[in-house]
């Protein structure tokens, strides 16, 4: 039983500390209609940036300094998109394989960073719960703080001016323009907030497992994708508030759904098939379901014909 | 108020596609003019309004609005002074956003940062109340869900919210029923007229260009081949603007939807 619930309370850590790549997805993906593909490598950044001014002692600057390195990639991104003609996808594959160097030189030319005697948040969180005995639960009041901070300040954000603008920019770029609004510099900014949330969930993630490697981030997107649409499936209607609370329960299911797996025995390389499935079961569905029809009706036709070549 | 002088504009020049869309074309509207544009296919008219908002910049010529020169600003900032309405009624708004929300952007009051306030509410729900089609008890539905002629009549009152220098109605009622159309049109009407907006309208309907507006400009071939106002267009008829258009474009009228629309 107290094996479960540790690997239950591991499952709802990970889920928090990864939605908030899920949330940044949320913001460019749902909102902003860009595929973010520099997220894998921001992910890495915000781990690398974050391990390195923590090493330094700085445990709380770090968390800043994530965010930051997260948001001058995503001012990068969007600006090959918006001002320099380069396809959004592309921009982000290059950003992305570009970071993979910038990476490992903030890491001081080593793809491996130990972070065992490192003074981070989560420690900070740790001495400060010592006197109520809840030291098992840092982990999980550090990721539920940021998470819950972050989920109030997106949805502010959302319906600001500003943000509206960013969601008309996704939603109707036409729109956009003739609101006397710069479409390029919506893109900048929505690309820059949701690169902060990547960069800082990626810092949290290495600073929760006490160690980054140059992988951390791989295969990131397609996992927050996943979470994203899981999200969608349960909460995907009404109010912005509603549906960030349902892309934070997606990455959460996503995580306990994956534990429950792994006890399974599934190994647990794994994780990057499944999410990769889920992700094209997600989208691909919604659009089989629409040509079912016509499908339906060649099926039909052919199997008629066949009957009649046999009676005939 | 609008002053355009001598625009040129080619597409692809240099190729077999050349196509000389607009050759030197001059236009002075005054302050408060409503001119009503008809014109054959590709006669560039679409066109015209493009340049003029700024989709893309003309080879030559100047573009002034109030006065100023604006024909190198780029669209969104021209955007401040022109409201622009499409033939498409999906192309005006965001569909995934609530009523309220687009009015918003729209208004563009307040700091970036700024929220909606019940103040703003109250006024969206005001002018919404007067295009009396029952969408100020709507106003937190999102906008995909309205009909094409509530989404052009909700455009039309996001482009006049703040009441443009300039007001652009590219064939704006063409792809409404013809009841609401007329809403439309008479909503139009009502909203330049009280706000004494200077607009171009271009339509395929003879009769709504001699009645709307107090001028009416032909195009044929990137030029202006007939401009009337006063009382010689009071006196025009459908069938005069027809033989007008003879005479002065050397060529019959070949606007398929103008011709259909005359039969009727």
């Amino acid at each position: 039983m107290s094996i479960a619930l540790t690997l239950g309370q591991t499952a709802l850590e990970l889920g928090l500390i990864c939605s908030l790549t899920v949330l940044a997805l949320f913001l460019s993906y749902s909102m902003l209609n860009v595929c973010d593909l520099s997220t894998d490598g921001c992910f890495t950044l915000g781990a690398a940036v974050g391990a390195v001014v923590a090493i330094s002692g700085h445990p709380y600057l770090s968390i800043f300094a994530a965010m930051a390195a997260g948001m001058c990639s995503g001012f990068i991104t969007a600006l090959l998109q918006t001002r320099m003609g380069i396809d959004s996808l592309l921009a982000g594959i290059i950003v992305n394989t570009g970071l993979y160097s910038v990476n490992i030189a903030i890491m001081g030319g080593s793809s491996l960073l130990n972070m065992n005697k490192t003074e981070t948040v989560f420690t900070k969180m740790k001495s400060l719960l010592k006197g109520v005995s809840l030291t098992d639960y840092s982990i999980l009041f550090v990721s539920l703080i940021a998470v819950t901070l972050i989920v109030v300040f997106l949805t502010a954000f959302l319906n600001t001016r500003l943000g509206k603008a960013i969601r008309a920019t996704g939603n109707n770029p036409d729109m956009v323009k003739s609101s006397s609004i710069d479409p390029a510099f919506t893109t900048t900014v929505g690309l820059c907030v949701s690169n902060a949330f990547t960069g800082l969930s990626g810092c949290l993630l290495a600073q929760s497992q006490k160690s980054v490697d140059i992988n951390i981030g791989t295969g990131m997107l397609t996992v927050a994708l996943a979470s994203l649409l899981i999200g969608g499936a349960v909460l995907g209607k009404g109010s912005i508030l509603l549906r960030a609370v349902g892309v934070v329960l997606g990455a959460i299911i996503f995580r306990l759904v994956y534990t429950i797996a792994l006890r399974f025995h599934m190994p647990a390389f794994m994780l990057k098939l499944v999410s990769s499935i889920i992700v094209i079961l997600a989208i691909s569905i919604p659009y089989l379901k629409k040509q079912w029809p016509t499908i339906k009706r060649y099926m039909d036709a052919k199997r008629l014909k066949k009957t009649e070549e046999k009676d005939a | 108020m609008l002053n355009i002088v001598n625009i040129s504009k080619t597409f692809h020049p240099g190729t077999v596609n050349e196509k000389k869309a607009i050759s030197n074309l001059s236009l002075h509207l005054k302050p408060g003019d409503f001119a009503t544009v008809i014109g054959s296919n590709g006669a560039g008219k679409s066109t015209l309004f493009n340049a003029i908002c700024g989709d893309f910049l003309t080879d030559s010529g100047v573009i002034e609005l109030g006065g100023k020169d604006i024909s190198l600003q780029p669209q969104h900032v021209r955007a401040r002074q022109i409201g622009r309405l499409y033939q498409d009624p999906m192309r005006g708004s965001a569909p995934g956003m609530t009523i309220e929300e687009n009015l918003a952007l729209a208004a563009g009051t307040g700091g970036w940062l700024s929220h909606m306030t019940s103040k703003d509410r109250k006024k969206f729900r005001e002018q919404l109340s007067r295009l009396e089609i029952g969408l100020e008890d709507r106003m937190t539905n999102p906008v995909g869900l309205l009909s094409g002629g509530q989404r052009q009549a909700l455009t039309l009152l996001m482009a006049t919210i703040n009441p443009p220098k300039l007001l652009l109605l590219d064939e704006h009622t063409a792809a409404l029923d013809p009841a609401t159309a007329q809403k439309v049109l008479k909503i139009t009407n009502e909203i330049v007229s009280e706000n004494r907006i200077t607009t171009l309208m271009v339509t395929h309907n003879m009769q709504n260009a001699l009645d709307m507006g107090n001028r009416t400009i032909m195009m044929d071939d990137g030029r202006i081949v007939y401009d009337v106002e006063g009382k010689e267009r009071e006196n025009l008829s459908v069938e005069n603007l027809m033989e007008r258009f003879k005479i002065n474009a050397g060529k019959k009228l070949d606007n398929d939807r103008i011709l259909l629309s005359v039969e009727n």
